[in-house]
């Protein structure tokens, strides 16, 4: 569970999050559509702890992430992961190891025990099956495409089971069966980890298929949150915009 | 004007506060868990192997120019004798350690700063940090311990290899005997010289790699970005070297000083 109150972020003389206010409840997938550059990434590097705020609360699972220091954060988040907009994935290991780094450095993410290199290789295994790049194993980042790099991103996210899980574009650039893909991998692994998802997009027909409910980000704030029929319903200029650009009917669901 | 010069001092006194909070971010991480030995056992091999054959050309060409230098220059004036004593007292208190700070700056420091300021770039920076892994102990930590273990090493490597420059110029290109080349060494060649070098050595060391390091884990602005804190990096790091080097040889020479002044009033 995750609740951000009168977040305030300054960059030089922008204010790119405007006392935001949001809540994202366990088991559920809340997408945030918005504008490209209003803000949404910055929102999640918060969630995470990469960036701090100005202004502003964010507690995570009872947790305040904005109270705590700098060590004392990369502790709490040992639970959450990231998918990052370009992946991300370390290019100096191939994909095994990129997968299995997080199971290496810390073990095993609820209980902190050590695994086996058996138990980390079984897992990876799994992780990579699951989002179909098995025999990808020994192929360095570099060599996949931009696709197969967003899965072996997700492939590196749910091999640890996090119960916070946070997506940063996932569908941004890649084609339409590409990303149909991700978007049913996201609802996938959202079945089978039952943790608080939130994924930041401005793909309002990824975000219409995988959200259980609907934000919108404008302004520095959180304007509207609503599950997608009654978010369509809304009488707002950008969600007009949106169905009518993309064709989408309220009944869309 | 005005504006502008506070505007700058308040930017560069801020950099400097966060540069000081890396470094002691790096030494906390590195006593809190040391990394692990694969990490550092990369890094040594990068930084001390991989620079030998570069450190030892270094120190041998400076060598030899020193020799021969020494001996044009002196030898007229009958003082070629002290051509092995100046080629050693150069290369043990200043050229070795500041050449080879200089020489592993362009080689490593460089490509430290780009490894990391094109990882910050692409984001995988903070992939480490969202894995609850703090990029200063994984990535700086095992640079920072290679680089203050290998780089004294190194000036040692590269001295020896002046020195050894220097005598194959003096003895058998002018013709000195080995015996005059080495033997006044002894008398004049004190353990403060060497002292001075390894001090030096060790604190250019600090400085090049955590300056190139944390510039790297700075970097912003994509390809240009890493470009562009490269290039700061080793400017930075050369200035901070001389600079650093001035005020080192002044501090240990007073120091040195101060201590035979009382070993003598002891006496």
């Amino acid at each position: 569970m995750i609740r951000i109150r009168n977040l305030w972020k300054r960059y030089g003389a922008v204010d790119v999050l405007k006392g935001l206010n949001l809540d994202a409840d366990r088991d559920e997938i809340l997408v945030i559509l918005g504008r490209s550059g209003v803000g949404k990434s910055v929102l999640l590097r918060h969630i995470i702890g990469i960036e701090k705020p100005d202004r502003g609360s964010i507690e995570v699972e009872g947790v305040k992430i904005t109270e705590l220091k700098k060590n004392e954060i990369y502790h709490a988040v040992k639970n959450m992961g990231m998918l990052f907009q370009g992946s991300a994935l370390f290019d100096s290991m191939n994909i095994e190891e990129n997968t299995a780094f997080y199971l290496k450095q810390h073990g095993d993410a609820k209980t902190g025990k050590a695994l086996s290199p058996a138990e980390i290789s079984q897992k990876v295994k799994h992780a990579l099956a699951m989002v179909g790049l098995e025999g990808t194993e020994k192929k360095m980042p570099s060599d996949l495409s931009g696709g197969m790099r967003k899965r072996a991103g997700l492939a590196r996210l749910i091999v640890y089971r996090p119960s916070i899980l946070l997506y940063d574009e996932p569908t941004t650039g890649l084609d339409p069966i590409t990303a149909q893909q991700i978007n049913e991998l996201i609802v996938q692994t959202q079945k089978e980890l039952k943790g608080t998802s939130i994924v930041v997009t401005h793909d309002i027909n990824s975000a219409l298929f995988i959200a259980d409910r609907l934000a919108l980000h404008q302004d520095g704030q959180i304007l509207y949150v609503g599950e997608p029929k009654t978010f369509l319903k809304i009488d707002d200029p950008t969600i007009r915009f949106l169905k009518e650009t993309y064709k989408i009917k309220e009944s869309h669901r | 004007m005005l504006t502008v010069v506070k505007k700058q001092s308040a930017r560069i006194l801020e950099m400097i506060g966060d540069y000081v909070s890396m470094v002691f971010d790096v030494i906390g991480a590195a006593m809190k868990q040391p990394p692990s030995w694969g990490l550092v056992r990369e890094q040594l091999y990068f930084i001390g192997v991989m620079s030998l054959s570069v450190v030892a050309i270094t120190g041998f060409t400076t060598g030899f120019v020193l020799a021969a230098q020494s001996f044009y220059q002196l030898g007229e004036k009958g003082l070629s004798g002290v051509t092995g004593v100046l080629v050693a007292k150069a290369m043990i208190t200043e050229l070795g350690p500041i050449l080879t700070a200089f020489m592993v700056t362009g080689r490593v420091g460089s490509s430290m700063c780009a490894e990391l300021g094109s990882m910050k770039v692409t984001e995988q920076i903070d992939a480490l940090k969202s894995m609850a892994i703090n990029p200063h102990a994984y990535l700086v930590a095992p640079r920072f311990i290679a680089g203050v273990f290998m780089i004294p090493l190194l000036t040692l490597f590269s001295t020896l290899m002046g020195i050894f420059g220097g005598y194959l110029i003096a003895v058998y290109l002018f013709n000195l005997s080995p015996a005059s080349y080495f033997d006044p060494m002894h008398l004049h060649i004190t353990l403060f010289d060497v002292a001075t070098g390894c001090i030096k050595a060790f604190i250019f060391g600090i400085l090049l790699v955590t300056v190139c390091c944390y510039k790297g884990m700075k970097t912003s602005g994509g390809a240009a970005g890493v470009g562009r804190a490269t290039t700061q990096s080793v400017v930075t790091s050369y200035i901070l070297i001389l600079v650093s080097d001035f005020f080192l040889t002044l501090a240990l020479n007073m120091i040195h000083q101060e201590l035979k002044y009382d070993w003598m009033k002891g006496v």
